[in-house]
Formats: structure tokens, C-alpha cells, sequence
């Protein structure tokens, strides 16, 4: 019978993660003998019926509050620092990360490659690239975890929310769902695969989805009528989206908003929420008729219109 | 504060069989209509022990459950109520309750020196708002059942759970009230009904505790109503509040939820750490060392406590820069409470120390709690947190708070106070006994959980990978042990009751003014009014070493 101790450390974030976690064992051991040395020792000195010396000390006791209040203060703010920078790291995902969509549905979770391949509680990934999950969720919150990476986000429905990491370790790896989802919340596990770069493109090609996301968002967008208005040469007025993606858009009511995958999202299904400058509220809402996956691919449409126009 | 007192003690030994058992009178009536304070704390007593045992007996199938790794005792739907039964009982029917309720109940207005509490006929009401509440909870769990955990994270409670989710927080609902009620009258209490003479620096520490709790059961219970009402009407009605399909935010719901629930923790140890403060220094013979800071770190413990409730939210998308500063303050609000463990350690120099049952406790809250506060500094970094948030970790760190702080601090509590409450003493070497077994049985039930939420398995995990077996297995056979050392001094404080050796009125020479006067103590506590003129914990080590060496005879007072 083994004892594990640790999840496999499968990526840098995780390193530092650990790191952090074997100082503040270290941390706790030395404050635990702070605190039960003394009380240890007095217990025996002190015990009731055994000869010492009892004799009320006027011990200096605004200096002694005074240094066991700084002190905790101290090493707490130092700890802060050190988690937040870890924080940090784990919360800003690299600009030149690859994206990968992932939709969370009692009890699975369904993701999408941008190349267009799909699996179910499966994440295939290659080694040594950085990697950003554009989490959804179409009924409740869920969780995506995966112990060896040291890092979890929730998925929210309503909105999008961000994870990223590096693996720099080949294996299969757990994934957890940890949020609370109902009845099978436990069942809600997968795993997360490691591949070499060659490998995965082989694994991508073996999969050969005919099309990518861009070009089954492609399809969408004229399949749900959104050309009719989107395209330039439309006489109703709407917003082009050549180049949206990335930009800051002015809005009626003064501000900017910076075209992001959320602010892309909420157009499609919140059409009211944020009215570009200029336009008026003429658009449909596409609640409830287009699936989490389907608004992921017309996102990945409107980006890749990004990258061809200015 | 007891020269007055002490030369009429004698008397008192004369008109012992006057008490508030045999003076209310002894019919069912008598007691389910009372408003003596020291009935209703007995009641609460009685109650919260059911609860107890019923939120107990689910955690004990979880354990059962999660010996193997697949969920092959229950169903998935089964397991889910458990834990939703053990979490809502255990926070809302035990713990809240526990010392502020019983002990509190029982032993703040006569710490006052007050023969009641202000308002005698709320308390009473309380009492009934609770048990309302509670047996709603428990109608809805035994019919039909419960499933979103403690937590009622929405839009799973508002939208997608079938069960009895508005049925349970309906009796949350109003069991809150009576939460609020007795923080209302404990506030007045304190203020109004003092003795003479008994400033608020003479005050017992455990009054200051219990006047900190007060404050938060009354500023944030409501906060908790009002949340559970809007996720009731999303429910009921499609209010678009926290579900995103109707145009709500599921976050709101977790912050509104939280800036309940995290003072709410405080609720669940402020009162613990009051208990320490009578024990330690009884025990050990010695004033408090840091008398004002000990008060005030309850003071802060209770305004920072509601700044803190973003650290539950890390990995939920809140704002990277709200999650820093939440993280910040969380680390502020453990120096209070490494404060009182400094305090405490350092008021046992030159004390003369006695390892009596609620000494045993009291050393066993500063081991729990102190290991229980260290892990929190894991959670408070947040990058660590987003690892090791809603897994096991997570769950130990609050059961070494919440069991091993409170209900530890429970226990010792009550074997201190028993004499009084009961006029009976209870069997010392099996309290010793259970006090250790406790220990042991506690540490080997959620030490191992710790290790299991860095491996990684989450919390509310019905089936589990199997390299997380072992610390299951061993987490299980230890709560086996730990509900020993429940059911032990739940067999001994029954037996005490008859067979029990008779309590004098103050078996531990303790200090408080409720060791002033008889055991059980009359109707009215004090035979007269008690005058106070010095502060709190008036005991000599010295003294009691002097006195202990002039008495041969083994059996010694002081406990």
C-alpha cells in the first residue's frame, strides 16, 4: 500500500504552486513549536502539586501584545504577496495561447478544438504549449480542475471564464469537475492527455472533422440569418465585424468596451445589453436557440475575421 | 468580586434544595412555557443534542460510503441528501446554537449577575422559532430530501434541484429569527442588567465573546433571510435573480450568501474562544495575561469577520484585483486569533496547572484550533487556494474550526459548567478519557483529508479515484473513534444525573459570579444581588498551591 502525497506536478505553475505549499508547511511547523513548546513546557513545570516557583511576575505587557501582533502581521503580508503572485500567474493567460473551447453540462464535459475535432471528458493537449480553455457552462456552475496543473476555474453559465496552462510533463492526467453540479457530480471526471506536438497534429488529422470551428461558425452565421444584416453590402444597418475582435468598441452610452469573447457572447444572446455607437437595438436575441458549442463557433468565426481584414 | 458572596455561602448550603428545577416546578408545562433562562438553555441543550445526533449518524454513512471507491453503498441521490443533511443540521442546528444558545443561555446573565436575561419571554420564543425551524429542515429532508448541499448554490437551487429545497430554507428561514432574537437579547443584556459595580472591563472574557457573536448573529442572520427569500422567488416565481437563462447573475448569489456565511463561521468559534478564556484561567489559577487585548481581538475578530467573504470565491471569475485585496484581509483577520492563543499560552506561566476534563479540552481546542487556523493561511494565499479550493482540504481545515475549535470548546463547556447546571458531578477518569479519545479519533478523522485535498479529490465526491482510498479508509476509521468519544459523555452526563456525586456550589473555586451561588442554582440565581469590585480571574497560583499542600485528604476541591 502506497502513500501518496502529491498529485504528478505536470506543469510550472504547479511547481511554484507546491513550492509555496512546502514553505508554508515549513511555516506552520515552526509556529506550532512557538506555541506548544512553551505550553508543553508549562504543563510540566507547572503542573498542580509539583514545586515551583509560583510568585506572581510583572511581565512587560504592552511590549509583549505589541511584538505578537506585529510579528503574525508581518510574516501574513509577506504570504500574501507570495500567494498573489502565484495568483497572478495562474490568472492572466499568455497572449499567445492556444485556444481550446470547453462546455460544462450535467454531467460532462464537451470540448472543441479550434481545428474543429470534438471529445467528451477528454482533453487532448500537446506538450509545452500554452493552453486556454474558454470555459461555458449551459446549466449550472461546474468546476474544471485538474490536480496535476494546480488549477481550477469555475464554469458559469451566462458568461465566459478563463483557464491556462503549460504542461511540461506527457501522461493522462485527472480532471475533475468540483463545483457541486447534482446527483452525478462525482461522475463528471475525466482526463486530461499530454501528447507531443507530432503526435497531436497526428491525433488531430486521425480525428479529421472535415471542417474547423471558424468554418462551422461560418456556416452558422448564414445558417441563422446573421448575414442578412453583417454583411457590408446589406442595406440594414449593422455593425461590421471585420476586425471586432480585440478592439475597443464605443458604446451609446458613452463608454468602451473591449470586443472580447464575453462581449461577443452577450451581443449574440443579449443583443440589448451594449448597443454599439451609432446603432440602434434592432437585433434578435438568439437565447435559447443556439447551443453553448454553436455561439463558441460563431466566436471563432468573428475572430478569424480579425485576422484576414483590418 | 466575591468577598461579598463568600461569607454567605454557608447559607446557602442551608436552602440548597431551592432551585430552578424544583421552584418552576416539575410538569411539562412548566418547562415548555418558562422564561427562566437556565430552563430555556436546558432545552436548547436537550434540542441541539438531537440534531446533533441525527446530523452525526449522516456523517457516519458518508464514512461508511466512502471507505471504497465506488459509491456502492448508496446512490449518488442518497449520498448528495446526506451531506446536504450533515452540513445544514450540523451549521444552522448545532453549531450556531451550541454555546451561545445553551452555555450562553445558562451562564451570561448570571455572569452579569442578573436574575434573567432583558427579555425573558423572547428568549422563550426563540427557543420555539428554532425548533420550528428545525423540524421544517427535518420535515423536508425525511420527505423528499434535500440535495445542494449546505451551500445553495444557485441556479442549481433555484432552477435545476428537485427536492425540498424551499421547504429547508424556509425552516433556515425562520430559525433565524431566533438566532437574531438571542443576539438581541444578549446585546441588552449586557448592556442594561450588569451587577453593580461590573464595568465592562470586569467583565468575563466569555461575555465579550458571546457580545461579538451577538452583534454578528443580529447584522448578518438577516442577510442570510433575505437571500434565501430571493432564491426562493426565483424558484417559485421565474424572478430572474441568479439564473443566467432568466437574465440573473449565479455569482450575486455567492456573494450575498457568503457575506452571510463567513461571519456566520465566526459565530460558529467566537463563543469558543470565550469558553477558553474561563477554562484556561480556572485551570491554571491564573488571570488572564492581556485581559483587553483577548476582549478587543473578539471585538476585531467580529468587524473583520465581514470583510473577508470574497476568499470563498476565487477560482468563481470574480475580479482578479477584489480576489487580492479579499486575500489580504483575510490573512488580517487570523492575527486576532493568533493574539488569544499567544494570550492563552502565556497566562499557563506560573500557573498551577490541573488536568481536569475541561482542562483536557481546553489544551485539545488550542492544538485543533491552532492547526485549524495555520491551514487557513494556505487557503488565504490565493494562488495556492485555487488548487485547493471545494477539496478535502477545504473541508478539513473547517472541521478542525468547527469541530475541533467549537465543539471542542462545546465540551469543555459543559463538563465546566455541569455541576452548576445540573447540581451533579460528572465521572472525572471517563471524562478524561473522552476528552482524549476525542482527540485521537479527531485528528485521525481529518488529518488525513488534508493530504487527500492536495492529492486533489474534491468535496460532495460520492465515488472517488482509488489512490485516494487509503486516506479514506483512514479518515473513516477514525470517525469511529471520534463517535466514541460523542457517545461516551452522552452516556456518562445521563448516569451523572442520578448517580452522580452532588455538586457543591462551586467545585472548581472558580472566580464568575455563577459560581457565586447554589447548585443548581434558584429561580432567581442570586439569593442577593451581587456588588462586584475587582476584575475578572481574581485567582492565585501561589494561594492554591499553599492551601493544596495544608489538606491531606486526597480529594481535593479545584477539580
Amino acid at each position: 500500500m502506497n502513500f501518496p502525497l502529491f498529485p504528478p506536478e505536470a506543469s510550472k505553475v504547479a511547481q511554484q504552486t507546491d513550492y509555496l505549499y512546502w514553505s508554508l508547511i515549513a511555516i506552520c511547523i515552526l509556529a506550532i513549536l512557538v506555541v506548544f513548546l512553551p505550553i508543553v513546557y508549562f504543563l510540566f513545570k507547572y503542573r498542580r502539586g509539583k514545586k515551583a516557583d509560583r510568585r506572581p511576575v510583572h511581565l512587560p505587557e504592552i511590549p509583549i501584545e505589541i511584538t505578537w501582533t506585529i510579528i503574525p502581521i508581518v510574516v501574513f503580508t509577506g504570504l500574501f504577496a507570495w500567494g498573489a503572485n502565484v495568483y497572478w500567474t495562474i490568472e492572466r493567460p499568455p497572449a499567445d495561447a492556444m485556444e481550446i473551447d470547453v462546455v460544462g453540462k450535467q454531467w460532462m464535459w464537451k470540448i472543441q478544438h479550434p481545428e474543429g475535432n470534438r471529445e467528451i471528458d477528454e482533453l487532448h493537449v500537446p506538450l509545452g504549449r500554452n493552453i486556454k480553455l474558454l470555459l461555458a457552462s449551459q446549466d449550472v456552475i461546474h468546476s474544471f480542475f485538474i490536480p496535476a496543473f494546480r488549477i481550477k476555474q469555475d464554469a458559469v453559465p451566462g458568461r465566459y471564464s478563463e483557464l491556462w496552462f503549460k504542461a511540461d510533463k506527457l501522461g493522462t492526467f485527472h480532471l475533475f469537475c468540483s463545483e457541486y453540479c447534482g446527483t452525478h457530480h462525482s461522475a463528471m471526471v475525466g482526463n486530461v492527455i499530454v501528447m507531443p506536438p507530432d503526435e497531436y497534429q497526428k491525433w488531430l488529422m486521425h480525428g479529421a472533422p472535415g471542417s474547423s470551428m471558424a468554418q462551422e461558425g461560418e456556416r452558422l452565421f448564414r445558417a441563422y440569418g446573421c448575414s442578412g444584416c453583417h454583411v457590408q453590402s446589406t442595406i440594414v444597418h449593422a455593425p461590421p465585424l471585420n476586425g471586432l475582435y480585440g478592439r475597443s468598441v464605443p458604446l451609446n452610452g458613452g463608454q468602451f468596451v473591449t470586443a472580447d469573447e464575453t462581449y461577443l457572447r452577450d451581443s449574440i444572446l443579449l443583443p440589448a445589453k451594449d448597443i454599439a455607437a451609432g446603432y440602434t437595438n434592432d437585433m434578435p436575441s438568439f437565447q435559447g436557440r443556439l447551443a453553448e458549442e454553436d455561439v463558441m463557433k460563431l466566436i471563432a468565426y468573428i475572430k478569424s475575421l480579425s485576422d484576414t481584414t483590418p | 468580586m466575591n468577598t461579598a458572596t463568600e461569607t454567605v455561602a454557608p447559607l446557602i448550603e442551608h436552602r440548597i434544595a431551592k432551585n430552578y428545577f424544583t421552584e418552576g416546578g416539575h410538569t411539562l408545562k412548566s418547562w415548555l412555557l418558562t422564561t427562566d433562562h437556565k430552563r430555556i438553555g436546558v432545552l436548547y441543550l436537550i434540542s441541539i443534542v438531537f440534531y446533533f445526533v441525527i446530523a452525526a449518524i449522516a456523517a457516519a454513512l458518508m464514512r461508511m460510503e466512502l471507505i471504497t471507491p465506488a459509491g456502492d453503498m448508496v446512490t449518488s441521490e442518497t449520498y448528495n441528501n446526506l451531506f446536504t443533511i450533515h452540513g445544514t443540521l450540523m451549521v444552522w442546528f448545532f453549531l450556531i446554537p451550541s454555546i451561545p444558545a445553551v452555555l450562553g443561555n445558562f451562564v451570561l446573565p448570571m455572569m452579569l449577575g442578573a436574575r434573567d436575561v432583558a427579555f425573558p419571554k423572547l428568549n422563550l420564543l426563540s427557543w420555539y422559532l428554532f425548533n420550528a425551524g428545525g423540524l421544517l429542515a427535518l420535515y423536508a429532508v425525511t420527505f423528499g430530501g434535500v440535495d445542494t448541499g449546505w451551500t445553495f448554490y444557485t441556479p442549481y437551487s433555484s432552477t435545476y434541484s428537485n427536492s425540498h429545497v424551499l421547504t429547508m430554507a424556509a425552516g433556515i428561514f425562520i430559525a433565524g429569527f431566533g438566532t437574531i432574537l438571542t443576539g438581541l437579547n444578549f446585546i441588552i443584556t449586557t448592556h442594561k442588567l450588569r451587577a453593580p459595580g461590573l464595568t465592562w472591563f470586569r467583565l468575563p472574557l466569555f461575555v465579550w465573546s458571546m457580545y461579538s457573536t451577538s452583534a454578528i448573529m443580529i447584522l448578518a442572520t438577516p442577510v442570510l433571510a433575505m437571500t434565501l427569500t430571493l432564491m426562493g422567488i426565483e424558484r417559485i416565481w421565474g424572478v430572474g435573480l441568479f439564473d443566467p437563462k432568466l437574465g440573473g447573475d449565479p455569482v450575486l448569489f455567492q456573494h450575498l450568501f457568503w457575506f452571510y456565511s463567513h461571519p456566520a463561521v465566526y459565530i460558529m468559534i467566537l463563543p469558543g474562544m470565550g469558553v477558553m478564556s474561563e477554562l484556561v484561567t480556572c485551570f491554571s489559577r491564573k488571570p488572564i495575561f492581556g485581559y483587553h487585548f483577548v476582549a478587543f481581538s473578539s471585538v476585531a475578530i467580529a468587524v473583520l469577520g465581514f470583510l473577508v467573504w470574497g476568499h470563498h470565491m476565487f477560482t468563481s471569475g470574480q475580479s482578479i484585483y477584489a480576489s487580492l485585496v479579499f486575500s489580504y484581509l483575510s490573512y488580517m483577520v487570523a492575527v486576532p486569533s493568533a493574539i488569544k492563543v499567544f494570550n492563552w499560552t502565556l497566562t499557563l506561566h506560573r500557573g498551577s496547572i490541573s488536568l481536569s476534563t475541561p482542562m483536557i479540552y481546553a489544551l485539545g481546542f488550542v492544538g485543533l484550533f491552532t492547526v485549524g487556523g495555520l491551514t487557513g493561511l494556505f487557503l488565504a494565499a490565493a494562488g495556492l487556494d485555487v488548487h485547493v479550493q471545494d477539496t478535502y482540504f477545504v473541508v478539513a481545515h473547517f472541521h478542525y474550526i468547527m469541530v475541533g475549535g467549537m465543539v471542542t470548546a462545546f465540551m469543555g463547556g459543559l463538563h465546566y459548567w455541569w455541576p452548576k447546571i445540573t447540581g451533579r458531578m460528572y465521572p472525572e477518569k471517563f471524562g478524561r478519557l473522552a476528552a482524549l479519545t476525542m482527540y485521537l479519533g479527531f485528528n485521525l478523522t481529518f488529518f488525513p483529508q488534508f493530504v487527500l485535498g492536495y492529492l486533489g479529490m474534491p468535496r460532495r465526491y460520492h465515488a472517488y479515484a482509488p489512490e485516494f482510498q487509503i486516506y479514506n479508509v483512514m479518515s473513516s476509521a477514525g470517525a469511529s473513534i471520534l463517535g466514541v468519544a460523542y457517545l461516551l459523555p452522552l452516556i456518562y452526563f445521563l448516569w451523572s444525573l442520578k448517580y452522580g456525586k452532588k455538586a457543591p456550589a462551586n467545585p472548581w473555586k472558580a472566580t464568575g459570579l455563577e459560581w457565586q451561588t447554589t447548585s443548581p442554582p434558584p429561580k432567581h440565581n442570586f439569593h442577593e444581588t451581587p456588588i462586584v469590585d475587582t476584575p475578572p480571574y481574581q485567582y492565585s497560583a501561589e494561594a492554591t498551591e499553599a492551601e493544596l499542600l495544608s489538606i491531606s485528604n486526597k480529594e481535593t476541591p479545584y477539580g
